[in-house]
């Protein structure tokens, strides 16, 4: 089935090569940083985790697309998504590939990456998420490749396929947990201490996963002979309204608990995002952008007429999807390290190197996606 | 090489074989490990803390002097970076309201105003560093000492983050070129890309000596000592001064106390 990949438009040539160059230069700076050390970034001693790992965790819950619609197909016969779940799935294995790229480039010492094999610690969160994530990895590539051949050759998919479908949908809510629980079991971090990051790192993902897969389902759509159908697009844009709501909703519930009950180290996180703390505040127009994009989103998701409308739609899920971004892949980690354990604001920028590395993540990741959506178009054009 | 059954079903016998006399070759090359002695003069402990005696330690002056942080620096090879952002350090000074954060009042800061007071790895009884790193890179020994393997450390930073006490540096960069000071070459010196901190001098004590902050403090501000043994003079210090630590509510249990 990958030789459908090899044959193509000049268009599609034209987007691989595109990627390829961004890959290229990611690649090259990613060498500068590996001769260089980790000094080439924006990181500190104070801020040890910045754009790398903040990007790792917004992209575990883009990775949410595949179980927001295979759930609904497998578990509530929802018959509409049956024509998409490959793209869930192949969004979700292109997502997770993004995820284990950033946390490589993040390391100190890739060339002992296998350590956490040869030494494995149950008692790390990190070795779990290292299972969590590259068994979904697994589960998706699996069970995407074999569903996409068995409808190429017109038959049903191998019966062993059905265990791997069923475990891949309580798989999915694990990748979100066991990242958050990186976060949330850390003493002294108080905008992360909060027994309600598991649920908002799950809300959150099944907003900006199935929002994406949306814009690309259009995107497919309009380059190919295949239609994803309005059905689909219709009852995942559904499922991106309550997600966003409850997004935002447990955003309010951490302002309330930190102000309501006005406890300083409570306060501080959100103090330096919103408004700046003691002077400082890189964040803040990033923030308040986060805000303006998700009361964006939320009004055209909620009134009937913007959500069926394509249009609009589309407005909508790139709001919600950059809104995500801000407060996922931007704020929610460097916020944690500020202030720092010495009741300092030490503020982070990433650097150009680490942009230019960031940026080559995101092509490679595209490049994934855009080889296995090209495959499974193809399939789904012959079949048609 | 004409290959069949038989020689498949002949090799897979060897290999077999092979990979059960594993065991074998392990259990004997067990048996002839020579068995280290532990030097004589080392100073054995159950549970090793450190009580800070702040009035002691301003008594020469009030800014507080080096000689702690010099001793201990030139002894680890600890590199001077130059910058804040990437400072590496394992013992140093802060102000009180950085170092105990939330115990502050406004009155109580102007008595102790730009004083400085000793910051350090606490070698805390529950250490989140621990627990949180992916290798067992950091461990703690059975002595309480929580000490690092800097071959086995992978960079991910996650005891950083785990760290409530900021005591932990990571190597942005090549350390070796910004050891100024003389290099001791009895202390390994570190590679780009891990994480480093205090370790109680465990490396002295295996030889009977205190840790060097200890010994090269000339006013005897620095107290070291064995907690499970009732007649140290940790305990003592601590039967008879009233003392607190840092950030005693996260449950970490740090043993570093301090007299202020």
């Amino acid at each position: 089935m990958l030789e459908r990949a090899l044959t193509g438009s000049q268009r599609y040539y034209r987007w691989l090569m595109f990627l390829l160059v961004f890959v290229g230069m990611g690649f090259a700076a990613y060498l500068y940083q590996l001769s260089n050390g980790l000094t080439v970034t924006g990181m500190s001693r104070d801020v040890s985790w910045g754009f790398y790992i903040a990007q790792f965790t917004f992209f575990v819950g883009v990775a949410a697309s595949a179980v927001m619609v295979v759930l609904p197909y497998y578990l509530h016969n929802v018959k509409v998504f049956g024509r998409i779940t490959i793209l869930g799935e192949f969004l979700a294995v292109a997502s997770v590939t993004i995820c284990l790229l950033f946390i490589i480039v993040d390391l100190g010492k890739p060339m002992r990456l296998m350590n956490v094999l040869l030494y494995p610690t149950p008692n790390s969160i990190l070795f779990w998420d290292m299972i969590v994530l590259n068994g979904y990895l697994f589960l998706n590539i699996v069970i995407g490749w074999n569903v996409l051949e068995a409808e190429r050759k017109g038959v049903h998919y191998p019966s062993w396929v059905k265990p791997l479908i069923y475990t891949s949908i309580p798989w999915a809510v694990s990748i979100h947990t066991v990242t958050a629980f990186l976060y949330a079991g850390l003493p002294g971090r108080h905008y992360w201490l909060t027994a309600i990051m598991a649920a908002r790192f799950l809300a959150s993902a099944f907003a900006s996963g199935p929002s994406l897969l949306i814009l690309l389902a259009f995107i497919v759509k309009k380059y190919s002979k295949f239609d994803p159908g309005k059905e689909a697009i219709d009852k995942l844009s559904q499922i991106v309204t309550y997600a966003m709501l409850i997004s935002i909703f447990f955003v309010g519930l951490e302002f309330f608990t930190a102000f309501y009950s006005n406890i300083p180290s409570h306060k501080h996180a959100l103090q330096y995002l919103f408004v700046g703390l003691e002077g400082h505040g890189k964040l803040v127009p990033f923030m308040w952008a986060f805000v303006i994009l998700a009361i964006a989103a939320v009004a055209l998701l909620l009134n009937p007429k913007t959500r069926n409308d394509e249009k609009t739609l589309k407005i909508a899920c790139v709001c919600v999807f950059f809104s995500m971004w801000l407060e996922k892949g931007l704020g929610l980690v460097v916020a944690g390290f500020i202030p720092n354990p010495f009741d300092q604001v030490r503020e982070y920028a990433p650097s150009i190197p680490e942009l230019t590395i960031a940026f080559g993540v995101w092509a490679t990741g595209m490049l994934v996606l855009t080889i296995l959506y090209k495959v499974a178009v193809s399939v789904k054009e012959e079949v048609a | 090489m004409e290959s069949n059954r038989r020689s498949f079903l002949k090799v897979s016998g060897i290999c077999a074989l092979g990979l059960g006399a594993l065991p074998v070759a392990d259990a004997l090359a067990k048996a002839a490990l020579p068995n280290f002695l532990a030097n004589p003069k080392e100073l054995a402990g159950k549970k090793w803390a450190m009580v800070v005696d702040m009035k002691k330690c301003w008594e020469k002056s009030e800014k507080g002097c080096h000689d702690c942080i010099n001793a201990c620096h030139v002894f680890h090879n600890v590199p001077d970076i130059g910058t804040v952002k990437e400072e590496v350090k394992w013992i140093w000074q802060e102000h009180y309201e950085n170092t105990f954060p939330g115990q502050t009042n406004e009155f109580n800061v102007e008595n102790i105003k730009d004083k400085p007071f000793m910051n350090l790895c606490n070698h805390c009884t529950n250490p989140p560093c621990v627990r949180v790193c992916p290798t067992k890179a950091t461990f703690k020994r059975a002595d309480g000492i929580v000490m690092m393997d800097y071959h086995r450390c992978i960079g991910c930073r996650f005891c950083m983050a785990g760290c409530p006490y900021g005591s932990r540096s990571f190597n942005f960069r090549d350390p070796r070129p910004y050891i100024k000071t003389e290099l001791n070459p009895t202390f390994p010196t570190r590679e780009r890309g891990v994480v480093e901190k205090c370790n109680f001098c465990a490396e002295r004590l295996a030889e009977g000596l205190m840790p060097s902050c200890v010994e090269s403090c000339k006013n005897g501000a620095l107290a070291f000592g064995d907690l499970e043994d009732p007649k140290s003079t940790v305990r003592k210090l601590l039967a008879s001064h009233y003392t607190i630590v840092r950030k005693p509510e996260l449950g970490t249990g740090p043993n570093v106390y301090y007299i202020i």
